[in-house]
């Protein structure tokens, strides 16, 4: 199952393990599929492993967009 | 948590419902029906969670493909395994794996009458079992799409770093697109454009697409899990069929990259080589599977053992393979909900979490 909640990078024990933490629960992560990843980075993590890393300037000019629609949506309805 | 909340928004929602609807009455205006797969399995139950299916007209359907990598395993791997543990191996497996029917029994079944089958987590805890136990062969099950072969690829490198020799992988690893190429093929699939896997993209890459959509002519997004993420798909794909367009859309472009993650693919390139694969209920497709490379090929389980992966015999009465061609929803079974339920399953559609018949029957869902 793909967990599609990110998680961040709150420690960096060794250039191929880290530790993630989501909403207070902290777990350990295998970064060698993410080599470059960085403390503070938000991480897809699967099956114990990074395999990705979030990139937040696209994540939140998507967000941004979903926030126009809202408004749009709340506008159409009053 | 900003990066699910936001995605999660109900007027967002609405907004894009709306352009759904709209997309849809220009179809319904021509007469046509257009039929969307959902090739995850983590779309179908998000789709199903969510009720989008429930939200759409009725000239866009969606369709549940071959996307859940337990689902699509056959029985003779299973079989296999079984063997395998019969021969005193330690199995260690993700969980869904357990209770996936083989020819004639499961591993929960072998288990049962002490048969050594190990639950993980990350295919990590197989070197940490492999070393605690220097006398005893163990076997990974080794399945999954491209998303959860890189993870498990690690094991060959780290168990010659850590000289650990008892540790061996039974393979059946999917390659997603070549999948999709079948789909296209096949005579009695009516597919219309794709929803393309979020997490396995993010492997291979949005470029691994190009090919399908150019090809076939067949619009392809790539959409994240979250609900706004798939009617944003939704709509995309609605679009691009009313004006008769036929393109390539990353979506999850927050984690998609155009040309999927490097480490990963260097992996497969070194460790694996492409070979076809059997996937149940669906058949032989070529160059949809990847083994072990020649040089490393003594951790195949597969070869350790000399047990073959083939000739196994679902329950003839079970549709899944029809289910996962998207061919038929799952309450077109005859055994959806009778013989066959999540505590009881006859196929593997209804064991994993992430199968289409455990989405229906857990969410409902049936048009």
């Amino acid at each position: 199952m793909c967990l599609a909640v990110p998680m961040i990078l709150v420690e960096k024990c060794s250039p191929a393990a880290g530790v993630v933490e989501m909403e207070g629960t902290r777990c350990g992560v295998d970064l060698s599929l993410t080599p470059d990843a960085t403390v503070g980075d938000y991480l897809v993590v699967h099956a114990g492993f990074a395999i990705e890393r979030l990139d937040r300037d696209e994540a939140d000019a998507r967000l941004q967009l979903f926030a126009d629609m809202a408004d749009l949506q709340r506008k159409a309805g009053q | 948590m900003k990066y699910i909340d936001g995605f999660r928004e109900k007027d967002a929602a609405l907004w894009l419902n709306r352009q759904i609807a709209q997309a849809g009455d220009q179809l319904a205006a021509r007469g046509r029906t257009v039929h969307l797969m959902e090739v995850c399995g983590s779309h179908t139950m998000a789709v199903s969670r969510s009720g989008i299916r429930e939200t759409l007209p009725s000239s866009i359907r969606l369709l549940s493909g071959p996307g859940c990598p337990v689902c699509v395993t056959d029985a003779g791997y299973v079989d296999a395994a079984i063997r395998m543990a019969e021969q005193g191996a330690i199995i260690v497996t993700f969980g869904d794996m357990v209770r996936v029917p083989g020819s004639h029994q499961s591993l929960a079944d072998v288990r049962a009458q002490g048969g050594d089958v190990r639950i993980c987590y990350s295919p990590a805890d197989a070197l940490r079992v492999a070393a605690e136990n220097p006398g005893r062969e163990v076997v990974f099950l080794a399945i999954g799409f491209e998303t959860t072969a890189a993870p498990v690829t690690t094991l060959i490198p780290s168990a010659r770093q850590a000289d650990i020799r008892n540790l061996s992988l039974l393979t059946a690893f999917k390659r997603v697109p070549p999948a999709l190429e079948a789909l296209v093929a096949d005579e009695e699939v009516q597919v219309d454009g794709f929803i393309c896997p979020a997490h396995v993209s993010a492997i291979i890459g949005a470029e691994a697409y190009r090919p399908c959509v150019e090809g076939h002519h067949l619009p392809c997004t790539i959409c994240g899990f979250e609900p706004l993420d798939i009617l944003y798909g939704i709509v995309d794909l609605a679009e691009q069929l009313v004006s008769g367009r036929a393109e390539l859309v990353n979506q999850y472009s927050r984690v998609v990259r155009p040309g999927g993650n490097p480490a990963a693919l260097q992996l497969f390139e070194k460790y694996l080589t492409v070979c076809d694969a059997s996937w149940r209920g669906i058949g032989t497709i070529p160059d949809s599977g990847m083994a072990i490379r020649g040089e490393f090929v003594d951790m195949d389980a597969a070869r350790r053992f000399g047990v073959s992966t083939e000739g196994g015999r679902p329950d003839p009465g079970c549709r899944c393979g029809d289910v996962l061609k998207g061919k038929i929803i799952p309450p077109d079974c005859p055994h959806f909900g009778h013989a066959c339920t999540p505590p009881h399953p006859v196929g593997p559609c209804m064991v994993s979490s992430e199968g289409s018949c455990a989405a229906f029957y857990r969410y409902g869902g049936g048009r």
